[in-house]
């Protein structure tokens, strides 16, 4: 079975020990950074980040919401990128945990289709179009470790296991989280692995929290390409 | 803490206010996130919409530097509503005491004030006239009815009733709906078996009211029955992993290890010493453990001498350094006397007070005047390369710096012990890197050499460094498991105690036992019982939880005093013995009872402070082997007036130093009558001065700790948080012309720091008086010795030269600034 995360934003403290984490792990280099008037920092994903806490800051119902979003890739259950590939020598899922896992061999691919067929904005490329991502940790969780994003979560906002049991979770921590935040929702639950629970408004949160309509998903080519896909690979043998 | 990180998930309603826990202390969020899901209501009372006010069912704003006015307005709220819990004020505080007829308060002044022209005291009180009125045995009369107009109880009432909303809201610019949520909410933590607690840091602290804020904090606690009890008590976040640890064992300059006396001159003898700070009582009922004193005192002097303490010598009293009466030595007396040109060798251990220092620029001028520094840290940092900062001439400055590069925490062996006195056993990971060595190596070398120095080459009173027993070392290295065993303490020759034989050479199974006789040591009396013959406590690791599973962990590392989890805890019972709180109980009496009366003693839960009976039999008739429950206070009861204190036995609201109103709403006093302010020509400061018509406040972040020294060479951090910047609201940045990410400057009547201006709608105009005043906030995190631009600068270069009159720290939370555009 695929594992997941789970990321409540009503208890994220919007400390960032998640995002330092990501990096420590993977060993990323820090980018060169300048407080653009936010403590939000990089500005945005990239090659080198994999995971973001977005902050934003919103007046909602006459209160003022500081809105906090761990952001990274959702390791769909059906991926885009992974289908827009089709080259699992660049994209595979990864059979044990699920995570959808970006090689170097990106480089060869259209990493600007790639991109575009992210419904969440999640891949960045390098200047030689190499594509990065969240990896899920799946070195980590092949030897029995928790991704190291949700291990140094302090509040308990991030919760890693079976899909079955995180969407069970989820689903139970919505119900007890609608009794304070009345428009709390789940972000696509069905559809991915990196599960979001938030209280407001997902737009509020990042431009792309929830799946976007006017982006993503599988153009028509890829589409076809899927349709025939059974056939195509039957060719190959 | 009086209580500990996890039991904040007991709480009911959790205030966090003059602290930002979410940002400073990211692992409470995991308990106060916890006591949530329980129902618990969270609140946060800040200059500033922080990550803390986030999480918060209820944020509220105030001013910075006036949360007596806010806390004082709890308190008449408290009492006009009848919402206090009568039955705790009445039996286990000072309320029902009746205080002498010399005390009166007027227009901001207690009684017995005198003015210092010399400084830097502003002035003293005479705490005689605040003195409780005795009754023949010497027994302070009460009125436990607290009907009497001249009772503690009476006198908070009228002290408080001029805190009505309508001025306290003038004052703090907090909107009135906003006080009365706040005020009802954590009002509902005064019912029988409900707790709340505050978690609370420099943003209280570092105040000239700094000591006030916190006492006006625990009268609350204290009149909502919340002290003792789970979830509950007034809760300190340490802002370092040891500072608890550093505090116990004497950090400060007017504290010995557990909180003794530094001698005073006049202190000239041991017995004269130890007279002057043994509370007596002439109350049965009161344990008056403080009574204890000379145990303590002298076992401390066995520890520090071994057998060159001994009773013919007075245990080698005399070769204590003494202070003088009435001269305080702070950290700013301390750099006050350096500026001046007093001291001339100085050791920077672990520390930065380039950039850490209250008004920096007077630290760093005085540093020149030194004619050695011994640099002890991991990294160079602002203070070990003070001779080539900005502004210096290295070819005029002659002080000679050494560095030593000292390994880091996890190097090295040891204990710290966190802010909720939980003394935690750490192992060596990693050996330190390249020339680097543990502090205990440093500074026992330095002893040694100090010793042979003076063994050869003599020199004035040599007797207090030659008699140093100074042997904590296994095979020439540091061994930090001789040096817990010694602050743990020793019999030092076979004795009988309490009929039981004790071997010379043992170690002593808890301060009940130290002996003023010479025949114990401990070298802190506080961590007696951590480290005994059962082997070292702080090292347990049991995850076995109290009966009711509210935390406590007791098998868990090892907690002073003697592993109480939570203290004061003989008032989370009521006097029958039987826990406030049925569920969350912390312990209660389970001996057995016949005819009405107990017969036999027992206790069951956490350990209890003092052993004994209850104060009542269950049919309600008093015991005389009792003892009330705060038996660290000479009366036994808890203190909602403090005589004690330099600066009134209430707290009062005066304005900060420097601050944007010209007259105190409530009294004529401006300011603390007995802050200390600085007086050099670098000690300058501006009040209510157009050219510097805002707030300043200085915080923490998440992304970096203290002046930045670990966190600034870190990328990853930087990344994150890569420049000095300034908050403020959209209104104050429009009245500028200041656009979000622009370079501004800080200004304040000390200098300029230039910072990026952060627009942000957390920070919001505030109305005092019928006046709008705005606030701005910066992190005192950054220096300019990295990054290398040298362009990001500490805050401390603004912050002014004042502080409290009970401590002397700094009033970084509050002084006036401008900012304009670069």
């Amino acid at each position: 079975m695929s594992k997941s995360i789970f990321i409540d934003t009503t208890i994220c403290t919007g400390c960032r020990g998640c995002q330092v984490a990501c990096k420590q792990w993977h060993d990323l280099p820090a980018e060169k950074t300048k407080n653009m008037g936010s403590f939000q920092n990089p500005q945005d994903l990239s090659f080198k980040t994999y995971k973001l806490v977005r902050m934003n800051e919103e007046i909602i119902n006459g209160r003022l919401e500081w809105l906090f979003f761990p952001d990274q890739c959702r390791h769909c259950i059906d991926a885009p990128c992974l289908e827009t590939a089709f080259d699992e020598n660049a994209i595979y899922r990864d059979t044990q945990t699920g995570a959808v896992i970006y090689t170097k061999v990106t480089r060869n691919l259209d990493a600007d289709e790639i991109i575009g067929s992210c419904p969440y904005n999640i891949p960045r490329k390098a200047q030689d179009n190499t594509l990065a991502k969240c990896d899920l940790c799946s070195d980590r969780v092949h030897n029995g470790l928790k991704p190291a994003c949700v291990t140094v979560c302090p509040s308990g906002a991030m919760q890693f296991g079976d899909r079955d049991r995180i969407l069970s979770i989820a689903k139970k921590r919505l119900g007890k989280v609608k009794q304070k935040f009345s428009k709390a929702m789940l972000l696509n639950p069905e559809d991915v692995n990196v599960i979001y629970l938030v209280g407001f408004d997902p737009k509020l949160y990042a431009d792309y929290a929830v799946a976007s309509s006017d982006r993503g998903g599988l153009s028509r080519s890829v589409a076809l390409r899927k349709m025939m896909g059974p056939f195509t690979r039957m060719m190959r043998v | 803490m009086t209580n500990h990180w996890i039991d904040i998930k007991n709480s009911d309603c959790i205030l966090i206010m003059g602290s930002n826990a979410a940002e400073n202390h990211p692992i409470s969020f995991k308990y106060v996130t916890k006591a949530m899901e329980k129902g618990a209501k969270l609140i946060s009372v800040d200059p500033r919409f922080t990550r803390t006010s986030s999480k918060a069912d209820i944020y509220a704003p105030l001013r910075s530097g006036t949360d007596i006015a806010f806390l004082g307005g709890m308190i008449k709220y408290l009492l006009d509503n009848k919402l206090y819990n009568k039955e705790y004020t009445a039996a286990y505080t000072n309320a029902p005491f009746i205080v002498g007829k010399a005390f009166e308060f007027k227009d901001g002044l207690f009684s017995g004030y005198k003015k210092n022209e010399e400084g830097p005291s502003l002035g003293s009180y005479d705490k005689s006239k605040w003195a409780f009125e005795m009754d023949e045995k010497g027994i302070p009369k009460m009125d436990r009815t607290l009907k009497n107009k001249r009772s503690v109880f009476q006198l908070l009432k009228a002290h408080y009733s001029r805190y009505d909303l309508d001025k306290v809201s003038k004052v703090t610019g907090t909107p009135k709906q906003d006080l009365l949520k706040v005020y009802k909410t954590f009002a509902a933590t005064g019912a029988t078996g409900k707790a709340g607690t505050i978690m609370y840091a420099m943003g209280w602290t570092q105040h000239t009211v700094g000591t006030q804020i916190i006492r006006a904090m625990a009268m609350i606690q204290l009149l909502l029955g919340n002290m003792g009890v789970a979830g509950g008590g007034v809760n300190a976040l340490r802002g370092e992993s040891n500072v608890q640890g550093s505090t116990d064992h004497c950090l400060l300059w007017h504290i010995w290890p557990g909180y003794l006396k530094t001698p005073r001159a006049s202190n000239t003898s041991l017995d004269t010493y130890n007279a002057k700070w043994t509370p007596r009582t002439n109350d049965p009922l009161s344990a008056n453990w403080w009574g204890n004193y000379p145990k303590y005192s002298v076992s401390m002097l066995k520890s520090f001498f071994g057998e060159n303490a001994r009773k013919s010598n007075q245990f080698g009293y005399n070769w204590l350094p003494k202070v003088d009466d009435g001269k305080a030595y702070s950290w700013f007396d301390i750099f006050d006397a350096m500026y001046k040109g007093d001291v001339k060798g100085f050791f920077a251990w672990g520390q930065n007070p380039a950039c850490s220092g209250s008004n920096a620029a007077k630290v760093r001028k005085a540093m020149e005047n030194l004619d050695w520094m011994v640099n002890v840290n991991i990294f160079d940092n602002e203070t070990g390369s003070f001779w080539k900062g900005p502004g210096k001439d290295p070819s005029k400055i002659r002080t000679e710096v050494f560095m030593l590069p000292a390994a880091v925490s996890v190097e090295k062996e040891g204990s710290i012990t966190n802010s909720g006195r939980w003394m935690q056993w750490r192992y060596q990971g990693p050996k330190p890197l390249g020339n680097s060595r543990p502090d205990g190596d440093i500074i026992m070398e330095l002893g040694r050499l100090l010793k042979k120095e003076y063994k050869t080459s003599g020199g004035v009173f040599q007797d207090p460094i030659l008699n140093l027993k100074w042997d904590y070392e296994t095979n020439g290295a540091y061994d930090p498991h001789k040096a817990a065993k010694e602050v743990n303490g020793y019999f030092t020759k076979d004795v009988k105690v309490k009929g039981k034989l004790c071997k010379k050479g043992t170690l002593v199974p808890s301060f009940a036992w130290l002996q003023a006789d010479g025949s114990t040591s401990s070298g802190n009396w506080l961590y007696c019982n951590s480290y005994t013959e059962k082997g070292n406590m702080s090292a347990r690791r049991s995850k076995k939880d109290a009966p009711n599973n509210i935390g406590l962990y007791p098998e868990f590392a090892w907690c002073w005093p003697v592993n109480r989890r939570i203290i004061y805890n003989r008032a989370s019972v009521d006097p029958k013995g039987r826990p406030w709180d049925k569920k969350d109980w912390v312990i209660k009496f389970a001996g057995d009872q016949k005819d009405g009366k107990y017969v036999s003693k027992k206790w069951i839960g956490d350990v209890p402070d003092g052993g004994w009976y209850p104060l009542e039999n269950p049919d309600g008739s008093k015991r005389k082997d009792s003892k009330y429950p705060f038996i660290m206070r000479k009366h036994g009861h808890a203190q909602i007036f403090g005589p004690g204190r330099t600066d009134g036995p209430f707290p009062e609201h005066y304005e900060p130093l420097e601050s944007p109103v010209e007259k105190n709403f409530f009294s004529s006093q401006r300011i603390n009558p007995a802050a200390v302010v600085y007086t050099t020509k670098l000690d300058v400061y501006a009040t209510c001065d157009p050219r510097f018509p805002f707030v300043g406040t200085t915080y923490r972040v998440s992304e970096h700790w203290q002046t930045g020294v670990m966190t600034r060479p870190q990328a990853w951090l930087m990344e994150m948080q890569p420049d000095m910047f300034v908050e403020m609201s959209k209104d104050l940045a429009k009245l500028r012309g200041i656009k979000n990410g622009e370079r501004v400057n800080v200004t304040s009547a000390r200098g300029t720091v230039e910072c990026t201006a952060i627009v942000t709608k957390r920070f919001k105009p505030f109305s005092v008086g019928y006046a709008t005043v705005h606030q701005v906030g910066v992190p005192w995190h950054y220096g300019w010795r990295w990054p290398a631009t040298g362009k990001e600068e500490s805050a401390n270069l603004l912050t002014p030269p004042a502080g409290d009159p009970n401590t002397r720290i700094p009033e970084t939370k509050a002084f006036m600034v401008n900012v304009t555009k670069l």
